[in-house]
């Protein structure tokens, strides 16, 4: 599944790096803490969180990930969005919670393995 | 008992986020035209560069403490002390086993270079710095401690990477001498927001990345001389007067 797929199939907004959106999605990794993500999370992961800095970015980059959702509709920083066009990495925001989003998200990656 | 101007949290090149400039030479001439009469020497989660800074000091008017700013599993940045560069090699073996298998992105997070005492680059650290440790706070305070160090929290009145920021407050039974300032707040203001320092010596430290941070002191500690057991009985008096911050 890719995370346009993603984006159409949870009506998530996307705010940037809208020229990548072809990635397959690996998987999808949960957290607010940058370290932990940085130990944990998976290249081609969707990354779910609250935080809203451009280091989220630099996450993001380091680790190939597919894209970063920002849950619960918190704003993503003006930075934030001008380095992800620049990494080209997808920032997609959307109202619903993190559990909302987890959940739908386990059920359709999970449809689609 | 004679007054010593400290700073006891500086980066070197060797910290991603630090300017190449941090060298040897440079850190020490400043340190000293700032009228500072100890320093410490503390990269991210590395003692790497502490071997070239004490060499690079000997005979001269400042003395450097070797020493380490580890990140712990809950985003805690902790200044950890040592009496020698031997027992910081020796901390750095084990936060070294205790951070994630990453290589670090130079291009994300800057270069990490390896100095010696004149300042020139020897190498660079390509594992991944500006990370997590997977050890807890109270591991690393027991751990520095047992290796005779001295460790307590970083810039606590940050919002990020502080003890207050992450865990809230400061674990009562945290058996830590002092916690550190940032030189964005001074004593009396840090006192009315966080209540609860009232227990500890507060230390105030540039946390220097560039040349230019290192800046008039605003810590003094009397101790016998300047060195780190004489800084570590200082800290453990529990008497005011051995410390002043500003």
């Amino acid at each position: 599944m890719t995370v346009k797929e993603v984006a159409e199939a949870l009506g998530l907004k996307v705010r940037s790096g809208a020229a990548k959106l072809d990635q397959e999605v690996s998987g999808v990794y949960v957290s607010d803490l940058l370290s932990d993500v940085m130990a944990h999370a998976q290249e081609g992961n969707i990354w779910i969180t609250l935080q809203i800095h451009p280091n989220v970015i630099a996450v993001a980059t380091l680790l190939n990930l597919a894209a970063v959702i920002i849950s619960r509709g918190a704003e993503p920083e003006a930075a934030t969005l001008s380095r992800a066009d620049e990494e080209g990495i997808p920032v997609l925001t959307t109202n619903q919670p993190t559990f909302e989003v987890a959940g739908r998200l386990y059920q359709l990656i999970g449809a689609a393995k | 008992m004679e007054k010593f101007a400290v700073d006891l949290h500086i980066h070197t090149a060797l910290s991603p986020c630090a300017d190449g400039e941090m060298t040897p030479p440079a850190v020490l001439a400043r340190a000293a035209a700032s009228g500072l009469r100890v320093i410490a020497i503390t990269d991210h989660n590395s003692a790497a560069n502490t071997p070239a800074f004490v060499e690079a000091a000997a005979g001269g008017p400042v003395t450097v403490i070797p020493g380490m700013e580890v990140q712990t599993r809950e985003e805690v940045h902790l200044v950890c002390l040592f009496a020698g560069t031997e027992e910081a090699l020796a901390w750095q073996e084990v936060v070294y086993a205790h951070l994630p298998p990453l290589k670090n992105n130079e291009r994300v997070f800057g270069v990490q270079q390896l100095l010696n005492a004149a300042g020139e680059v020897t190498g660079i650290e390509e594992r991944l710095l500006l990370t997590s440790t997977d050890l807890s706070l109270e591991e690393v305070v027991a751990e520095v401690q047992a290796r005779n160090g001295v460790c307590y929290p970083a810039h606590v009145d940050r919002p990020a990477f502080s003890v207050i920021g992450s865990l809230g407050f400061i674990p009562q039974e945290l058996q830590i001498p002092a916690v550190e300032i940032s030189r964005n707040i001074n004593r009396a203001r840090a006192l009315e927001k966080f209540p609860f320092l009232k227990g500890y010596h507060l230390l105030c430290c540039s946390d220097a990345h560039r040349l230019a941070e290192i800046n008039r002191p605003r810590t003094w500690i009397r101790m016998r001389e300047p060195g780190f057991q004489a800084l570590a009985e200082a800290l453990w008096d529990r008497c005011r007067e051995r410390i002043e911050v500003d």
